[in-house]
């Protein structure tokens, strides 16, 4: 992935404010943690003299839709349920450590971030999960446990 | 609110927290198995089946027939089983005792030997609930649970927290690695994967062992010494150790001389368990229940209440000398799984298979009835990998017969 420094350098540089960021490198930083798209930008959307940029820009943030809010995508072709990413999953533990915390069935299906069904994992209730909210922090529990590296962040 | 767990019968693993939502007897959604165990829960069926020479009949008809067969053969080969239940089994062997037959399962070309020698306590065994509890350090030799019992580390061995491991994987257990190649599991234990060269594993003991004794171990593949009494070094510490030995280590050993060896080199310096990866739900519990009835746990020969037991018994000698003159198969599929200079000479002789699948052999039977999934459609108990039972109940009804009220006509007939 790139990073704001490098959208920066494909944004208009004008300064506009129209996207409602008071600069365009403030946009970039805004672009890189996803709170806004390219498409909020409307010089660079409209005027044909940015089209190679806005493409360009597009084009980085593709593998990234039909992410959930943290990132995560689980590649559901690769992925055949063995649950080691539910069982080591930090969140998970901590909350239902007797049910998948020990390997077990969920018990508290509400406040899994993680959970296997019809053979594939699914995500869900991801504001539990430690990449999200104000104190995120890079974790990679369910990445690295992975043995088909099923799990991406993006 | 107490939940309804099933039991999964996909592989030995015997997983009993399995969620299934159904409507009318059909499953729409399996919950924390597996893929395997999905697709084996979800086998959807349509009419029963039973057939001779590949014609429809009706039950009576494929009983009373597979009965004759049975009478008429001198020697016949009963074999299978490994997914059949515990009170199946058990009913097999009543039949091959009255019918003079000769029995076996596919543990005599898998991990017979293993279960034997644990079954008679020549090793030190544990159960997968002491693993999750208590293991430290977990060895995989030739095998790849990752794929074969999907589950396996995330549900006993590797990630979950038991009762003395409270940390969780990262700061209390050591997962090991030693295959001939970088299986997915492997890839978990990361660093410390070992690659030998296949048919490598009995030097790589006495390397082991030369290690553990404060030797320097030498291979004639020239594995990095160092690399070996780092791995001793760990298997030292270890408080609680499991082997799971998987088929690729029993098929490289000419016998099991090596790993007692090893077993008992550890267990001086260690504690270390070994549990047999059985890959067929129920092939253990077939090796217990034979072994409980006559000392052996497969390749007999029954004869006039007397049990004959040796190498020539097992499936593969006696399709190959041709000293059986038919065939019952329960749940296996011999024709795909062998190889076909023995399994060839199915096709010599009359056939009854019973399975819920159709399977090569099926279609090359006399005989074929379609019997109903064990542990989905059908009821009964089974023993799990590490000799722990497990009793189950159908989770779908179903029209098809089980093995078992069908062995039990049989066993009326003959």
């Amino acid at each position: 992935m790139t990073n704001a420094m490098e959208l920066y350098q494909m944004l208009p540089k004008t300064n506009c404010k129209k996207c409602g960021k008071t600069s365009c490198m403030a946009f970039a930083v805004s672009l890189m943690s996803r709170e806004l798209t390219p498409e909020d930008c409307p010089p660079l959307k409209e005027e044909s003299k940015y089209r190679e940029s806005y493409e360009k820009i597009c084009e980085l943030f593709k593998p990234s839709e039909g992410a959930t809010e943290t990132g995560l995508i689980v590649h559901e072709d690769l992925c055949f349920g063995c649950g080691n990413c539910v069982v080591a999953c930090p969140p998970n533990v901590a909350n239902d450590p007797y049910g998948v915390g020990s390997g077990k069935a969920p018990t508290n299906v509400n406040r899994l971030v993680l959970t296997v069904e019809d053979g594939v994992v699914k995500a869900q209730n991801l504001g539990e999960c430690r990449r999200f909210g104000k104190n995120k922090i890079l974790c990679y529990g369910c990445i690295v446990t992975c043995p088909v590296e099923a799990i991406e962040f993006v | 609110m107490e939940k309804n767990y099933y039991v999964c019968t996909g592989c030995g693993l015997l997983c009993d927290d399995i969620e299934v939502e159904s409507e009318k007897n059909i499953i729409n959604k399996v919950y924390t198995a597996c893929r395997v165990g999905v697709a084996h829960m979800k086998n959807a069926k349509g009419e029963t089946n039973f057939l001779v020479d590949n014609k429809p009949v009706d039950e009576a008809t494929a009983v009373r027939e597979a009965a004759s067969i049975l009478k008429n053969a001198k020697n016949p080969l009963i074999f299978g089983l490994g997914t059949s239940t515990d009170e199946t089994q058990k009913l097999a062997i009543e039949l091959a005792k009255k019918t003079n037959a000769t029995l076996d399962d596919t543990s005599s070309f898998c991990l017979g030997p293993l279960v034997e020698a644990l079954l008679q306590d020549k090793l030190k065994t544990c159960t997968l609930e002491d693993v999750r509890n208590k293991a430290d350090v977990i060895i995989f030799w030739g095998a790849d649970p990752s794929d074969s019992h999907p589950r396996h580390l995330s549900k006993h061995s590797y990630f979950p927290r038991g009762s003395e491991k409270q940390k969780g994987w990262e700061e209390e257990r050591t997962a090991i690695a030693i295959d001939v190649r970088k299986s997915h599991t492997a890839k978990i234990c990361g660093n410390y994967f070992f690659q030998i060269p296949p048919g490598g594993d009995t030097e790589f003991i006495d390397a082991l062992i030369a290690a553990l004794s404060g030797k320097l171990p030498k291979t004639s593949y020239k594995y990095p010494p160092k690399k070996i009494l780092e791995l001793a070094n760990i298997l030292k510490g270890a408080k609680f150790g499991v082997i799971f030995a998987g088929l690729g280590l029993i098929y490289s050993l000419e016998d099991l001389e090596p790993v007692f060896r090893l077993m008992k080199v550890l267990n001086e310096k260690a504690n270390f368990h070994l549990v047999p990866m059985v890959g067929h739900y129920n092939m253990r519990g077939f090796n217990e229940n034979l072994f409980a009835e006559t000392g052996y746990v497969n390749r007999v020969k029954f004869e006039d209440g007397i049990v004959k037991h040796g190498p020539e018994y097992s499936v593969v000698e006696s399709l190959k000398a041709k000293t059986v003159d038919a065939a019952l198969i329960i749940g296996s599929d011999p024709l795909s799984s062998l190889p076909r200079s023995v399994s060839k000479n199915l096709l010599e002789i009359p056939v009854i298979s019973i399975d819920p699948c159709e399977t090569l052999t099926s279609k090359h039977a006399k005989i074929y009835i379609n019997t109903a999934v064990s542990g989905v459609e059908a009821g009964g108990s089974a023993t799990r990998m590490d000799g722990t039972k497990v009793s189950f109940k159908p989770v779908v009804e179903t029209v098809h017969p089980s093995d078992e009220a069908i062995l039990k006509k049989i066993m009326e007939a003959v």
